[in-house]
């Protein structure tokens, strides 16, 4: 299969139009790392997500923002003030020739400027629009303020992830507007194939905080179901003994930690006893362990003493392997244990080098190759893979304004000392 | 699409995929929420179920009045709208004659049985190939197809792990916490249903078909790519810190009156510094220099996050919350069960559907809007083999002599 993959794109026959800041820019990548052409569109002097770090170097400037590279790989970037009369009017060119546009600005702001879903549409009927904000477009919240703590917060994750004698916790890296904006990636797509039929494109509206929603599992079950609040249980999992009783997830090793779930039914019972042979092997089985019979080992109906006793049991056993030890054992013996990485741990992962996940990416400008995580799914037809780092501010300005949209260089120099481009 | 009556909703299932058939061969979470998204906007979706083994949510938690029963648990209905549900028991001789029918009506088959599982029922990629040659197999893993560590086996609950989130999940002083069970198996779908609308445009202009291998472990870095780089430029290994926000401050959860109330405040600048303050008639706490600056904030994290805990024990959450986003602070709710069901800012991605055997049940809807309605109403999730004589007979044309003989041979069990 390999070998007859083509440098064909699955999706080149499409321009995508990104006005997002930090809340959106994945959608339009991940559209980009489809084949789509993408156009990152900034104000002049640059991107405002353009402050995030970390930074190469830790050198704090706008072409250095890692956060900006890792989000907007496969795209061209130009800058346009479109507030401006002749801005605005270099938008609506750009829209004539548009499959999608994705912005990220508060609810209203589009309209306003004169950029509403319904005046694009009468520029370019086929144009698919997607707003992705905080709370959607409409509703009670729609103007709050936000950031990833609230919409994991509102969105009913936090309440489930934390130890109970600390606050609830978010996850330390942002993660609420991905899950929005690979929701979008779908929603722009099953609106693409919409339009091969009918002709029309449409507007896609998307939340922030409603994306989140997914990830509360069984909470909004258990509610519905019998009225149980399920809670936060540090390293511990909830909703499988009925209600809050707790079963061990997260154990500490010897240099770190890793993840194992006791499980009951068939499936539980091959991991567990594959377990416990290899503490038997190890001289670390208890009489509790030894004598456990995990065919009708079931969570419904264990009590607290014995999965206390078992956690103890097995918990001593973790604590005198490292988490590679342990992986590499849980391989060999198939057991469901998987060490609890960290992102140097990711990196140096064998079976992400086997599968040759990780991609080397040149940014000359900087004299540098940087190290990429590559694609996020493979398939048998195309290579998917980073074929163009991020843009630097304006960096592809003369190619479209000149190149396709032919301004001259006269218009070019206006355009540029007014600030608009 | 045969759903019964009694469980038609008021709310519109999309129309945007009609035309569009899926067969799912997936269980548990990542493959089901990847059908989702086709059966909730128009596609035909046939699962293939067994009752010999059923799926693990099907048996999974919470059940109708806590009574175990394969059509009873909340938790396989959240994720299982819009679908039809076919009994087949895979191993019996002659599911195969049923399910080469069932390829040939597919554009989209998914799987996400571990590795080397589907080519033991004949059904590899090459094999599809043979049967339809255009077909798109969307193959869902924790670490793929290849490589050594293709076939360990896992589900999402500790897939986290690996992946990079639990690491990143809780406070720095403790073991992490667990990220919901689960985490890693909501990421994954997105991408791959993306892939697979992706896959389908591509065969309209070319006439091929393809083959997905979409896993949770490569989806995830997706959603951590800035820390990656800190670490590949920076050689710096990102590390859990609990609710702290490297630029903000505060920027955590704090304590509100009530049993186990909490509210979220992040603070990124001056502006909402102060604001904060006014809203706490504390006016003074402004200009105090420990606090007076962001810096000045980050350094002195702790105290300041006890005087606003202080404040917030006595202040209701709700009340709070509304006064905050008033005073354009960034402020919410950790919202639970309950609280998301009532929030009417999320009725988008709640739908209560009437299931055949649970009755009225919230159905876990959609993050986005399309401007254009949709047509029929909304489905609850099948019970299972509900559509097994509805499959036979509207999608693989079977005659009544046909039907009846396979049923006879115990193939739907």
């Amino acid at each position: 299969m390999e070998e007859n993959k083509t440098n064909l794109l699955l999706i080149d026959h499409y321009r995508v139009l990104d006005l997002t800041d930090e809340n959106g820019l994945l959608c339009a990548k991940i559209l980009g790392d489809l084949g789509a052409d993408v156009i990152k569109i900034e104000k002049p002097g640059g991107d405002i997500s353009r402050r995030l770090g970390p930074f190469f170097h830790n050198n704090i400037h706008p072409e250095k923002s890692l956060l900006w590279f890792a989000y907007n790989s496969n795209k061209r970037g130009i800058t346009l003030d479109f507030a401006s009369a002749d801005g605005g009017a270099l938008l609506k060119r750009l829209v004539k020739s548009a499959d999608f546009l994705i912005e990220s600005f508060p609810p209203g702001y589009m309209s306003r400027l004169g950029f509403g879903y319904e005046s694009l549409k009468s520029i370019n009927p086929r144009l698919i629009m997607v707003s992705i904000t905080p709370f959607g477009q409409e509703g009670p919240h729609k103007d709050w303020k936000s950031s990833d703590i609230v919409s994991m917060a509102t969105g009913g994750f936090m309440a489930l992830v934390g130890d109970d004698d600390r606050p609830p916790v978010r996850i330390s890296a942002d993660q609420s507007c991905l899950h929005a904006c690979s929701e979008a990636a779908v929603a722009s797509l099953i609106a693409l194939h919409d339009r091969h039929r009918s002709g029309e494109g449409q507007y896609i509206d998307v939340s922030i905080e409603a994306s989140m929603v997914a990830t509360t599992i069984s909470a909004i079950p258990y509610w519905d179901m019998s009225n149980v609040i399920l809670k936060r249980s540090g390293p511990y999992r909830v909703g499988q003994r009925g209600g809050n009783k707790k079963v061990p997830q997260q154990w500490p090793c010897k240099d770190g930690s890793v993840s194992y779930a006791i499980w009951g039914g068939q499936a539980g019972a091959k991991t567990n006893k594959a377990l416990v042979d290899w503490i038997e092997s190890d001289g670390m089985a208890t009489h509790t362990l030894l004598n456990m019979d995990w065919n009708c080992f079931d969570l419904k109906n264990v009590g607290d003493d014995l999965l206390n006793k078992l956690e103890e049991d097995i918990g001593k056993f973790f604590l005198s392997h490292t988490k590679k030890e342990l992986y590499q054992g849980a391989i060999e013996r198939r057991i469901q244990l998987y060490p609890i990485y960290s992102i140097k741990d990711i990196r140096e992962d064998p079976q992400l080098q086997a599968r040759n996940f990780w991609e080397s990416v040149k940014h000359d400008e900087l004299d540098a190759e940087i190290t990429y995580p590559g694609a996020f799914a493979r398939n048998s037809e195309v290579n998917m893979k980073i074929y163009r780092r991020a843009p630097l501010i304006g960096e592809h300005n003369v190619e479209i304004y000149m190149g396709e949209l032919g301004l001259s260089n006269d218009e070019m120099r206006t355009l540029r000392q007014a600030g608009i481009i | 699409m045969n759903s019964n009556l009694s469980g038609r909703s008021r709310v519109k299932r999309g129309k945007s995929l009609e035309g569009l058939n899926i067969l799912e061969m997936a269980w548990v979470l990542a493959g089901p929420f990847t059908g989702k998204y086709f059966a909730d906007n128009g596609a035909t979706v046939v699962r293939i179920e067994s009752t010999v083994r059923p799926d693990l949510l099907r048996v999974s938690e919470p059940y109708k009045d806590g009574k175990a029963g394969i059509n009873r648990s909340a938790m396989f209905s959240f994720y299982g709208s819009n679908k039809l549900s076919m009994a087949l028991n895979t191993k019996h001789q002659r599911a195969k004659e049923i399910l080469q029918r069932l390829i040939k009506w597919a554009d989209v088959i998914t799987e996400n049985f571990a590795p080397g599982k589907i080519e033991e029922l004949g059904m590899g990629y090459e094999d599809l190939r043979r049967i339809r040659h255009d077909i798109i197999m969307l193959r869902l893993s924790i670490q793929g197809q290849t490589g050594p560590h293709s076939s360990h086996p896992g589900y999402g609950v500790v897939a986290a792990g690996l992946a990079g989130i639990t690491g990143l999940t809780g406070w720095p002083d403790r073991i992490p916490s667990t990220p919901v069970a689960g985490y890693t198996d909501l990421i994954l779908p997105r991408f791959a249903a993306t892939m697979v609308l992706a896959a389908l445009d591509y065969r309209r202009r070319t006439g091929k078909g393809q083959c997905i291998d979409a896993t949770q472990f490569e989806a995830t870095q997706q959603f951590l790519i800035p820390a990656i780089l800190d670490y590949t430029v920076n050689d710096k290994d990102m590390a859990r810190q609990g609710n702290a926000c490297p630029y903000a401050a505060p920027h955590n959860a704090y304590q509100c009156r009530g049993e186990d109330r909490w509210c979220v405040i992040a603070v990124f600048d001056d502006q909402e510094w102060k604001a904060l303050c006014h809203a706490m008639n504390q006016d003074l706490l402004v200009n105090r220099p420990e606090f007076s600056t962001l810096l000045e904030r980050k350094n002195n994290e702790v105290k300041l996050d006890k005087i606003i805990n202080a404040w917030t024990l006595t202040q209701t959450c709700e009340d709070l919350v509304g006064r905050l986003q008033q005073a354009g602070v960034p402020a919410g709710a950790v919202q639970n069960a309950k609280d998301v069901l009532a929030d009417p800012q999320l009725q988008r991605v709640l739908w209560r559907l009437n299931h055949n055997e649970i009755g009225p049940v919230h159905h876990l809807g959609q993050a986005f809007v399309f401007s254009k309605v949709g047509g029929e109403p909304c489905s609850p999730a099948p019970c299972i083999g509900e559509n097994t004589e509805y499959v036979c007979r509207e999608i693989l044309e079977m005659s009544d002599e046909e039907f009846v003989d396979l049923f006879v041979s115990g193939v739907f069990e």
